[in-house]
């Protein structure tokens, strides 16, 4: 019975690490800067600026809510593998063993069996930014609408693919440049800085101009209730109507399907190119 | 004076705005001719009809990828731009 409560008491404090960075990046916005009328656009707040002798070191909103989503999702894995048995009983193994599964099939099948090592990396990076895009959902500035977080991504990817066409040698990497002719050269290095790039702005471009236009579509229907409705006696006049349901239409396109396209285009991206960049695939 | 030359930076910075979604031209073509495609393809082969959804789709958000790229430059036009201008200006001038 000691061992039952014991097992409660951990599940229940997992759960809690799930739940609570959330609940308190949102009281930090909310303390931080409490709701206004009209609308803002703009990016991260600026929570907190640490000097340092170059440059003052920014803490923006995106950074501490990108820490809450990393924090929820470790706690997610690990209320998931609890107890795991060679026989699964629990729902939550099922659900583990299902997302392994998954991930690792997309990895075969896009990598070939070498990389199956690349399995959690894949699969961290689909979960961080699936769950960033989707806390936009409770409210909170979704890190994935701000580039500095999808670059980091990216220049991980980048060093990653950079590290496998460094296997086929120094000297080949750098005559790979010069080919076809060595007037290609300035091209082809446009266009290995160019992967990264694309890849984060693909990913932020999508989630960002979806909060804009979330946000300038949920103002012209305030505005639009205003005007049509404003009519009506006493405080109903003051209701803006229209802001009923339109927007939760348009949320599940932006919020929903655009960011976990995003999430595994980024991670169907990242697989074929390092699987690509490995001179032995050729 | 100086209320003229905010009003041609802002005048700019809208035109601007404007002449970056021309870009959405190009993916609207793209995906236009991709759906295409598609539909023919169930139409010929009904049953691998999931298969070339999700191909589609997929094919889809990449060919986006250069309106995304026209969106951002005029959201950051009309929203972030005409903002970062003035303070430019007004340093310049040194007021």
């Amino acid at each position: 019975m000691n061992e039952k409560a014991k097992g409660r008491l951990i599940d229940g404090l997992l759960l809690a690490m799930i739940i609570v960075p959330f609940l308190l990046a949102i009281t930090l916005r909310v303390l931080y800067k409490p709701a206004e009328e009209g609308i803002t656009i703009s990016g991260a707040l600026v929570y907190l600026e640490i000097p340092l002798p170059l440059q003052p070191l920014l803490v923006t909103e995106a950074m501490v809510n990108s820490w809450a989503v990393v924090i929820a999702l470790f706690g997610a894995s690990l209320f998931l593998t609890r107890n795991l048995k060679l026989r699964p009983e629990s729902k939550r193994q099922i659900i583990a063993e299902w997302v392994v599964e998954k991930v690792n099939g997309l990895v075969a099948q896009n990598m070939g069996e070498k990389f199956m090592p690349f399995a959690p990396y894949i699969a961290a990076i689909l979960g961080l930014s699936a769950a960033s895009s989707l806390s936009s959902l409770l409210g909170l500035y979704p890190p994935t609408a701000d580039i500095s977080v999808i670059a980091g991504w990216a220049i991980i990817t980048f060093t990653l693919i950079t590290h496998y066409k460094l296997k086929s040698g120094v000297g080949s990497y750098i005559k790979g440049f010069f080919e076809p002719i060595p007037f290609f050269a300035p091209l082809n290095i446009i266009g290995e800085v160019a992967t990264p790039v694309s890849m984060s702005f693909r990913h932020y471009g999508n989630v960002m101009s979806g909060t804009v236009i979330a946000t300038l579509i949920c103002a012209a229907l305030q505005g639009l209730s205003k005007s049509l409705l404003g009519w009506l006696p006493g405080a109903l006049g003051n209701v803006p109507f229209l802001q009923i349901g339109l927007p939760a239409v348009l949320s599940l396109y932006f919020d929903l399907f655009s960011g976990c396209m995003q999430a595994f285009i980024f991670a169907m991206l990242t697989m074929l190119f390092i699987a690509q960049a490995d001179p032995a695939a050729e | 004076m100086i209320e003229l030359a905010i009003g041609i930076m802002l005048c700019g910075c809208a035109l601007g705005a404007g002449i970056a979604l021309i870009a959405g031209i190009g993916p609207g073509i793209g995906e236009g001719q991709a759906v295409a495609k598609a539909c023919e393809a169930v139409g010929r082969q009904p049953e691998s009809k999931s298969a070339v959804t999700s191909t589609l789709i997929l094919g889809c958000a990449l060919a986006e990828t250069t309106g995304i790229y026209g969106l951002v430059i005029g959201i950051l036009l009309i929203f972030v731009a005409p903002g970062r201008f003035v303070d430019i200006l007004m340093s310049a001038i040194g007021k």
